[in-house]
């Protein structure tokens, strides 16, 4: 069994009113980065876990945002980084 | 009638629940730890407002995951009564007993009286009152956004599972009397089988004149058409 941190992030799905992003995006606008888009407001969870290998500290990672970390109404998930402890 | 009222770490409206079902109602309510399995006999469940474990991650995310929920499900499968207010309601939409999410409020924390109306009275917290009845009663939260994609919402006002909706002095569910910016004003709702009811505000805290409204009254009256049924 290997020590592995597991990064997820987190964000509100694409099309949702998603209010912390868009207070963000327009102050950003304010001052003055006209050329930014859309903002999307999530949270990073950093998971240490321990696994034979990083693709099963991957796959664990992904089976508890299903369940519990990421709501599969209005949230999607991305595994952002397994890295070797 | 006996009524449970679930308490987790968080919780702050069993009381007021406690209040509506046992000095307003007179009838008999117990307070359930969330840690234990026993529903002692309830004929129906109440989840109550609050913000139980801290809201963390989402409100009502981990609250789902309590031992008595496994018991409250049982019961909401049997067809057993259960009653989601405010954070009761995200932690029933969290558990899967209730469809959609309940998201941030578009304006940030709110606390107000609202008016709803209702819109179906043919489930066991609606049947006293008439539809179209417009209703006064508060909202205390910051995460009551009702939210789901359109084909569910679609499914849900087919289905007349869409029970509450915010509206105006006038009963005209408009932009500014969503105090949260929920999708199509919706304020609560039942699931497919009509026992689990959900609504982000508080009938408990309007049961009396003396709490400013007793609006909310004749919501917890009609538990009792359904229990006497």
């Amino acid at each position: 069994m290997t020590r592995f941190r597991v990064s997820v992030h987190i964000v509100p799905r694409r099309g949702l009113l998603d209010p912390q992003g868009k207070a963000v995006t327009d102050a950003l606008h304010t001052l003055g980065f006209a050329s930014v888009g859309e903002v999307h407001v999530g949270r990073h969870l950093v998971i240490e876990t321990g696994a034979a290998d990083a693709a099963a500290a991957e796959a664990s990672v992904r089976t508890m945002c299903a369940r519990l970390l990421a709501n599969p109404v209005t949230e999607d998930f991305e595994i952002a980084g397994v890295v070797k402890e | 009638m006996k009524v449970g009222i679930v308490s987790f770490p968080g919780s702050n409206c069993e009381d007021d629940a406690f209040y509506a079902v046992v000095d307003q109602l007179g009838e008999e309510a117990v307070k359930l730890w969330h840690k234990d399995h026993d529903l002692q006999c309830s004929d129906v469940i109440i989840l109550p407002g609050g913000f139980a474990y801290g809201d963390y991650l989402r409100a009502g995310a981990i609250a789902r995951f309590s031992p008595i929920m496994r018991e409250v499900a049982e019961h909401a499968n049997k067809g057993g009564i259960v009653l989601g207010i405010c954070n009761g309601f995200q932690i029933a939409c969290e558990a899967g007993l209730l469809p959609g999410a309940l998201l941030r409020n578009d304006v940030g924390y709110r606390s107000m009286p609202v008016t709803i109306r209702v819109e179906h009275a043919n489930t066991a917290f609606t049947s006293a009152a008439k539809v179209g009845d417009c209703l006064t009663m508060p909202i205390a939260h910051g995460e009551g956004r009702f939210a789901g994609s359109e084909d569910l919402l679609d499914q849900l006002e087919n289905d007349a599972q869409v029970l509450f909706r915010y509206v105006d002095a006038s009963g005209a569910p408009t932009v500014d009397a969503n105090p949260n910016g929920a999708m199509r004003n919706i304020a609560g709702i039942c699931n497919a089988a009509r026992n689990v009811i959900g609504l982000m505000p508080h009938p408990e805290r309007a049961v009396d004149p003396l709490l400013g409204s007793k609006d909310g009254l004749v919501l917890f009256e009609s538990l009792l058409v359904a229990a006497h049924a």
